[in-house]
């Protein structure tokens, strides 16, 4: 049955795989999009039921640090003009560890810090009372852009993680990467935000300048 | 002068044999890395930077929302619009949208259904505003800004 092989062995020509292989590679290479899941997390307020009217929410003015960007993308904090918002961060965090009248609970917290968070509460009167306290609202208009606004709410954001991190003795960008899978990793990452809750409000644009 | 000897010249040549198990070893990772877009993103995607990223764990739980304007301005105008899988919807659609992709869930996750947001730079905070309205309807709060890393 079986043709007796009178030509030898016959092999393939493997010299041109390189040239095959590097067709596939570029075609890959070119086709590839590596898949980005990375963001800023927000965790939005739940939905008004319109017959009841929203809560009367007392909180004293010092409490509340007000950003506002306009239409035009300038900025309003706390009362003052602001061209951009570089150095914001500095002032998140200044607001939120200040400190200014601390209750028997926040004290225990204050004393809890590591001595170099608490070198920073600097206890003005007309800052947040405690960490706890302390919200940062961000009011923007319709017109604003999405850029500006994201970059204000990431300042918040490295705000409330750079104190995380002090805390727990990590940098900023090793506390962001827990994860909370395993208990050491959550056992950190609480530890971290305990008594201080990351407090962004971000109030419905007016309807200034959009459409 | 003259003093400069010959340098005898050796045959020395990198040995090429190995060349393609490199090449085959790269193309397998591309070809492991790779992810098909298996939808037209039919908006304007151009991702603000910002340096807080997080990731998440559960790529299953995220679902894609695309805003930016219509590449297709003729067809679709210039205003800003809203892509869900690879229609353009209008804000009162996300809700239903929205429901479809929870019981795309296993029951237990259909609470942390997270809405990735990718939004183009340029546009303004309104269109955000009312699509995130409509994910409060939905009850599907929790929402990642889509965003690439700044170098600083």
């Amino acid at each position: 049955m079986a043709r007796s092989n009178s030509r030898g062995s016959q092999e393939v020509n493997a010299g041109s795989m390189a040239d095959i292989a590097f067709l596939l590679l570029i075609f890959f290479l070119v086709t590839t999009t590596i898949a980005s899941d990375k963001g800023i997390l927000n965790i939005l307020p739940p939905k008004q039921d319109p017959n009841v009217p929203p809560p009367d929410i007392k909180k004293n003015e010092r409490n509340i640090y007000n950003v506002l960007i306009n239409a035009n993308n300038d900025l309003l904090v706390e009362g003052d003009y602001r061209r951009s918002a570089e150095g914001l961060d500095q002032d998140f965090k200044a607001f939120i560890m200040n400190f200014g009248a601390p209750d028997e609970e926040a004290t225990a917290l204050y004393n809890s810090l590591p001595a170099s968070l608490q070198a920073q509460a600097q206890r003005k009167a007309d800052s947040s009372d405690d960490p706890g306290e302390a919200v940062i609202s961000i009011k923007t208009n319709r017109g604003t852009s999405y850029e500006v606004f994201l970059e204000v709410f990431d300042l918040a954001k490295k705000a409330y993680f750079e104190i995380y991190a002090e805390r727990v003795g990590l940098t900023a960008d090793e506390y962001r990467r827990l994860n909370g899978d395993s208990e050491a990793t959550k056992a950190l990452q609480d530890k971290g935000k305990e008594g201080i809750p990351m407090a962004i409000s971000i109030a419905e644009p007016d309807k200034i300048g959009g459409n | 002068m003259g003093k400069f000897k010959k340098k005898v010249k050796t045959g020395e040549s990198i040995p090429t044999s190995a060349l393609p198990d490199i090449i085959f070893m790269l193309l397998f990772f591309f070809m492991v890395t790779t992810v098909l877009r298996e939808q037209d993103i039919l908006v304007d995607q151009k991702i603000p930077q910002a340096t807080q990223l997080q990731k998440l764990q559960k790529k299953t739980l995220i679902s894609y929302i695309y805003i930016g304007k219509p590449k297709n301005t003729g067809l679709y105008g210039s205003e800003p619009r809203v892509q869900a899988n690879d229609v353009l919807i209008s804000s009162p659609e996300i809700v239903q949208w929205v429901n479809q992709e929870r019981d795309k869930l296993p029951e237990a996750d259909r609470g942390l259904i997270t809405i990735s947001m990718k939004v183009d730079k340029e546009v303004k905070m309104g269109p955000i505003s009312d699509v995130q309205t409509e994910l409060r309807n939905a009850d599907a709060r929790r929402v990642l800004y889509a965003s690439t890393g700044k170098v600083d």
